[in-house]
């Protein structure tokens, strides 16, 4: 479904990406996996044509996004749809309003039918009810349920999300993890997860690609990233404090540089 | 650390000229958008009503208060020549050329000005124009460019409110309180008011309706994604808009004149 190639991105000296290689097949579920500032973000920036890559492809359904220009990127964005880490709901928009808000904007549908849509893609989320509230009356894993519903109102082939779990209690992370296997089960959809949270993709991935400073240092199935043998992978997915991956952001010296202080 | 004088003067100068390019581009993009179809009739009529309609009271009463004051200076200026008769043309002289463009901008500038800089401030720290992006709606033509055209079409129709409660505020105090000849009033001001002076202070307005939907639009825009970003950017907007507003009425009435 999507193919990147020798995906380049650079942030002054910082390489966000180096070299990206990596599929996401048709109807899975692949997550990708790295700590802060491994690149992971910019990665699906990147592959959801938010961002244009320095150099290399990102092929989607048999397009380069990274040169297609606007009208034609506009296309295939009506097959993604993409949940973001605040969910982004439109905050002067009731949800109702939030999740009508793609079906006004590209179809021509009548408002009997779109409240029908409306309804059954809060059903699916469970927060059938909560049409007439606005997102900031929403704790924090409803309005990611609500940002979820949106994505899917236009039914679409992918759907990315940034970061689904992060700052959820362990049942909205739950409910969350089941939504998107659910979605990717009965209406084969195909799902990209950017996440740092191990235990609770290795629950929902039929693939991991672990990124560390911009570079793909595991890619598999759930079983084989367990059985990894690369100590990054064995740090990262154990969250063990010391090891190959450093903590400290610096190269100077430590000693050096508390000596220097003194002169 | 070693400080580099002409460097530091060299960057900032830099950085200043390219943010008054950006902010060219971004106006120019946005102003091309608005012409371009699918034409968004009704997110330009909620911008009219933000801008415009929510900011009528405002104005009415500046304009009101502003129109007093200028009767009762007026005419206690005017009497020393015993030329009271005068007082309504200058009353409308000075509200219709200068007072109500600038004073009318002002607030519409505090009022909308701050709450536009905040609101796209707010979107851009919560993703809302990446989201905007992934449903395939182009942020720029959906939420700027309404705005833009909606202060060009606001501002002039309010300075317009502002201008003629102004006169009858002028005409409250001078005919009604301190016993100007109510003819005298309006002859002498439909005598003295030239056509030039209404199309000046529409020309004017309509550059400070752009002024205020272009910087508080930008302001917001480039704001830093944080929550210092968007009270900066907010406050920014309030005194580089109004600066700006005064700045332009200096140039354009000098090349009215």
């Amino acid at each position: 479904m999507i193919r990147v190639e020798n995906l380049v991105k650079k942030y002054g000296n910082t390489v966000a990406s180096n070299r990206l290689n990596c599929r996401f097949e048709q109807g899975k579920v692949t997550v990708i996996l790295g700590g802060s500032g491994s690149g992971k973000s910019t990665l699906l920036r990147q592959i959801t044509g938010l961002e244009r890559p320095d150099s290399g492809a990102v092929y989607f359904d048999g397009m380069d996004l990274a040169l297609a220009t606007q009208k034609k990127l506009y296309e295939k964005r009506r097959k993604m749809g993409m949940l973001f880490q605040g969910s982004a709901l439109f905050n002067y928009l009731n949800i109702f309003e939030n999740i009508a808000f793609p079906l006004r904007e590209h179809t021509k549908i009548a408002e009997s039918v779109i409240k029908t849509i409306v309804t059954m893609k809060l059903e699916m989320v469970g927060l059938r009810g909560t049409e007439k509230l606005m997102p900031s009356q929403l704790s924090g894993g409803m309005m990611k349920r609500v940002g979820l519903a949106r994505a899917i109102v236009m039914d679409p082939k992918i759907i990315f999300y940034d970061e689904p779990t992060s700052g959820l209690d362990p049942i909205s992370t739950g409910v969350i993890g089941k939504l998107i296997m659910d979605l990717n089960s009965k209406l084969n959809i195909t799902s990209v997860v950017v996440s740092h949270d191990i235990e609770s993709c290795f629950k929902i991935a039929d693939k991991i690609i672990i990124l560390f400073y911009g570079d793909i240092i595991a890619e598999g199935s759930v079983d084989e990233i367990r059985n990894s043998e690369d100590l990054r992978v064995k740090q990262f997915i154990n969250g063990e404090p010391e090891g190959p991956i450093p903590f400290n952001r610096t190269d100077k010296n430590y000693l050096d540089e508390l000596l220097m202080e003194q002169e | 650390m070693n400080f580099d004088i002409p460097a530091l003067i060299g960057r900032s100068t830099l950085s200043r000229i390219q943010a008054l390019g950006q902010s060219g581009i971004f106006l120019a993009i946005a102003f091309i958008k608005a012409f371009l179809p699918p034409f968004r009739i009704i997110r330009l009529i909620k911008e009219i009503e933000f801008i415009g309609s929510k900011s009528f009271l405002i104005v009415a009463v500046t304009g009101l208060f502003t129109g007093m004051v200028l009767g009762l200076q007026g005419y206690h200026t005017l009497t020393q020549f015993g030329a009271e008769a005068l007082l309504g043309s200058a009353v409308a002289l000075s509200i219709i050329r200068e007072l109500g463009p600038v004073l009318c901008a002002l607030m519409v500038t505090g009022r909308a000005g701050s709450a536009i800089a905040a609101q796209i401030g707010i979107m851009k720290i919560t993703d809302q124009f990446p989201a905007l992006e992934m449903m395939a709606i182009d942020p720029v033509k959906y939420v700027i460019s309404p705005k833009i055209i909606a202060g060009i079409i606001s501002l002039p129709l309010l300075t317009a409110v502002f201008d003629v409660i102004g006169i009858m505020g002028g005409y409250l105090v001078g005919v009604k309180l301190l016993g100007v000849n109510e003819g005298a009033y309006f002859s002498k001001m439909v005598s003295a008011v030239t056509f030039t002076d209404i199309y000046g202070g529409i020309l004017k307005s309509l550059s400070f309706g752009l002024l205020i939907a272009w910087i508080s639009s930008f302001m917001g825009f480039m704001a830093e994604p944080t929550t210092e970003g968007v009270s900066t950017a907010t406050t920014n907007a309030v005194v580089l808009t109004s600066l700006s507003i005064l700045i332009v009425d200096y140039i354009l009435t000098s090349l009215l004149l």
